[in-house]
């Protein structure tokens, strides 16, 4: 929701990234304050995961200008499991197998490294056994879960949700959701955005990379950003989002174009 | 023993030999000379120096094996010293006077206490009753019969089993370096489980404190009589160093009727500076018979250490029934090699193997995977199971699979599979995302992989391991 008194919890200034030297997001900027959603559409290519990405620090992908602040202070400084602690988080369009590895003792680890950093107590396997349960509860997951090896041999849909338990334990100021409705049947989307649904409050700010508009009949928006080469070129509330899904993405395009020929 | 042989063996030393002898070390160089003043020093018996001697003209007639993956310079075999008597170390009075640096990595592997000291060559009596607990340990042991020492002392004090079963597994003429130390051989350990005995508790080489300075040609040998089982451990996580460049072990293992061997290997010899300059050439054969009707033969190794290592520990499946398991944890990193694997040998009826084996190469190491399945005519409803997994760390270095199936049985079952993987920006990414460090992160990767083998270990041997994993891997991701 809008909090109009609400302070930015993301201010991202003219940011600038390459892969491989070759430029991707070409200057960006989006100021998100607490209690806010922000849905970042846009074609494929148009640089929305590598933006994501460059906010959670890959290492694949140079900053080459501009300026991101968290909560005021500079998060470009940060490592990527500095940032992750301090309170970024990423749900991953393909969550990474982790063989041999159980998801309890996967999910215990990151707990315990934030709380700790948090200045909070660790839970020991048996207090965290029962604090995760309740969190699974709400996402309708089997506890099975937890005895599986990390995402090893999971669908689509619960390796989906098990991005969003990781949000709901870890209890991150910044939630970015990456092509999280990828790959989700109704059901399965139903239940994770009820699970984001039930995590967002005016302590966090969540903002959804997504392809589609459907995601957003669950998970409603305050703002809507379309990226195009690496920028962003519109934005609008949620009716922005129901007017890509009749229109596409081709008027916005030639829109833009259209007013950066009368600026020239 | 002939009387020609008699009298060679008892004449005074020519060459010199005689002021040699009162330096206790022999001069460089191996003939058969260097033999006969083994095994006169040893006090031995006439039958164990023609063992000696035979597998000494054996070695002769051969030559250093080519095929394995590995590269190092040609050794010479007259520049080495096969025989120094054992000198006791000088004693450190207590923890204090050890290096830092070596507390540091006992810390980090979770070495016991009472193990650092002696390691760390502290006389351990000094801090912890270490004596009395190897002593109610041989107490213990010898209740149920049970025959735990060195290979020396078991030539003198039990010759009829040494006789019996020495060079029955592994023969003199088996390979290169199995000839080599069957002729020169100095010390190692004597096992034998009497009929119808479970060992009370694992034995460990750690315990038998007289293993000091067994040197770089080990023998062991674990006997375990009908209905008798065992589970021994060789090694230790913590750095082990030596001045000799060549170790060449041999170690045979017999089970008997509804005998059970387990065999568990923490190997960590110096592996070379990260340059890859020094480290231990680690040529071992080991072999285990499983001689007898539903027996069980089971090596679990990790090895970590060593610049080479070149061993194949193997099992002759000859009883029906019988069951033959190999689970390997191979880690190699900055210029290491290994070539290591195993052979399952099926005879009897019903014979099953399992092979689990693990290869992680980090730096510019190469590691590979060598393996054969040999199922014989005879061996009617054979199965074999082999799973080989290869992860890189890094974009330097290799891991490679040779696995060699014969098999001349039709009712035979043989399966193999392979994966090779790779920890890279992506997984450690993952994990930096949620707060966890990359060194964390490769020592939970790794470990997960490995799961299947530590299993296997002994319980505190596997939390050690786990810990040495992380240790040899340190710094290589980053």
């Amino acid at each position: 929701m809008i909090n109009q008194n609400s302070k930015p919890l993301l201010e991202v200034q003219g940011l600038h990234a390459t892969v491989n030297d070759v430029a991707i997001l070409k200057g960006i900027d989006l100021t998100i304050n607490y209690g806010e959603i922000h849905a970042i559409m846009g074609v494929n290519g148009s640089g929305k995961s590598t933006f994501a990405k460059v906010l959670a620090g890959h290492s694949a992908y140079q900053v080459t200008a501009g300026a991101v602040l968290f909560d005021g202070k500079d998060l470009l400084a940060l490592a990527p499991e500095e940032r992750a602690r301090t309170g970024v988080f990423l749900a991953f369009q393909y969550p990474i197998e982790i063989p041999g590895v159980a998801n309890s003792q996967f999910l215990r680890l990151a707990y315990n490294t934030v709380q700790t950093q948090r200045g909070k107590d660790e839970l020991d396997p048996l207090e965290f056994d029962d604090f995760v349960r309740e969190k699974m509860k709400l996402l309708e997951m089997n506890p099975d879960f937890l005895d599986r090896s990390v995402n090893e041999g999971f669908s689509g849909g619960e390796k989906k949700r098990n991005e969003i338990l990781q949000m709901a334990l870890l209890e991150p100021r910044l939630n970015i959701l990456d092509e999280t409705d990828s790959g989700l049947d109704i059901d399965a989307l139903r239940v994770v955005a009820n699970g984001v649904n039930q995590f967002t409050n005016n302590d966090n700010a969540t903002i959804l990379v997504t392809h589609y508009q459907r995601l957003l009949n669950y998970i409603v928006p305050d703002y809507v950003h379309v990226m195009e080469s690496g920028r962003i070129i519109k934005t609008g509330g949620k009716e922005l989002a129901l007017e890509l899904e009749t229109r596409g993405y081709d008027w916005i395009s030639a829109e833009n174009s259209a007013t950066e020929g009368a600026v020239l | 023993m002939s009387a020609a042989l008699q009298n060679l063996v008892n004449q005074p030393y020519k060459h010199g030999f005689v002021t040699e002898i009162e330096s206790d070390i022999a001069p460089k160089g191996l003939n058969e000379d260097t033999i006969r003043l083994i095994s006169a020093k040893k006090n031995e018996p006439e039958w164990l120096l023609a063992f000696r001697l035979k597998a000494y003209n054996k070695w002769l007639s051969m030559t250093e094996p080519q095929w394995q993956n590995v590269k190092y310079p040609k050794i010479d075999f007259q520049e080495i010293s096969y025989y120094a008597a054992p000198k006791p170390k000088k004693k450190l009075a207590s923890m204090d006077e050890v290096d830092p640096e070596l507390l540091r990595t006992f810390d980090k592997l979770g070495v016991p206490m009472h193990e650092r000291a002696a390691l760390a060559g502290v006389a351990v009596d000094v801090i912890f009753d270490s004596v009395s607990v190897t002593t109610t340990y041989k107490e213990k042991l010898a209740e149920v019969g049970i025959i735990f020492c060195s290979i020396s002392e078991a030539v003198q004090d039990h010759p009829e089993l040494i006789k019996k079963y020495l060079g029955t597994v592994v023969p003199v003429g088996d390979n290169y370096y199995a000839a080599l130390n069957s002729a020169v051989f100095t010390d190692g350990s004597f096992c034998f489980i009497p009929k119808g005995v479970k060992c009370p508790m694992d034995l460990s080489t750690y315990f038998r404190i007289n293993t000091e300075g067994s040197g770089q040609f080990e023998r062991t040998l674990v006997i375990a009589e009908e209905g008798a089982s065992v589970s021994y451990l060789e090694g230790c996580t913590a750095p082990r160093f030596d001045t000799n460049q060549l170790h060449a072990a041999v170690v045979e293992l017999v089970a008997l009727d509804n005998a059970d061997i387990k065999y568990s290997t923490v190997q960590n010899w110096y592996a070379g500076d990260e340059n890859g300059v020094g480290g231990i050439y680690n040529f071992v054969t080991k072999r285990g018979l499983a001689k007898g009707v539903n027996s069980r033969i089971s090596w679990t190794q990790v090895e970590t250490g060593s610049a080479i290592t070149w061993k194949y520990p193997s099992c002759i499946l000859r009883g029906d029934n019988s069951v033959g398991e190999f689970y390997s944890v191979a880690v190699t990193n900055n210029f290491q090699q290994a070539d290591t694997g195993t052979k399952m040998i099926h005879i009897g009826k019903n014979t099953r193997s399992t092979i689990v084996s693990k290869g992680i190469s980090a730096g510019h190491s190469n590691s590979s995977y060598r393996g054969l399945v040999r199922v014989a005519p005879t061996a009617d409803g054979a199965r074999n199971y082999s799973q080989c997994d290869s992860m890189l760390i890094g974009d330097q270095c290799g891991a490679h699979t040779f696995p060699y199936i014969q098999v001349r049985n039709h009712s035979a079952k043989v399966e193999h599979e392979a994966s090779t993987s790779k920890i890279g920006e992506d997984q450690l990414f993952y994990f930096s995302q949620r707060g966890i460090d990359a060194e964390e992160a490769v020592s939970m990767i790794i470990n997960g992989f490995c799961k299947d083998v530590f299993q296997q270990l002994p319980m505190e041997f596997a939390v050690e391991a786990t810990n040495l994993l992380s240790f040899k891997l340190e710094g290589s991701v980053g």
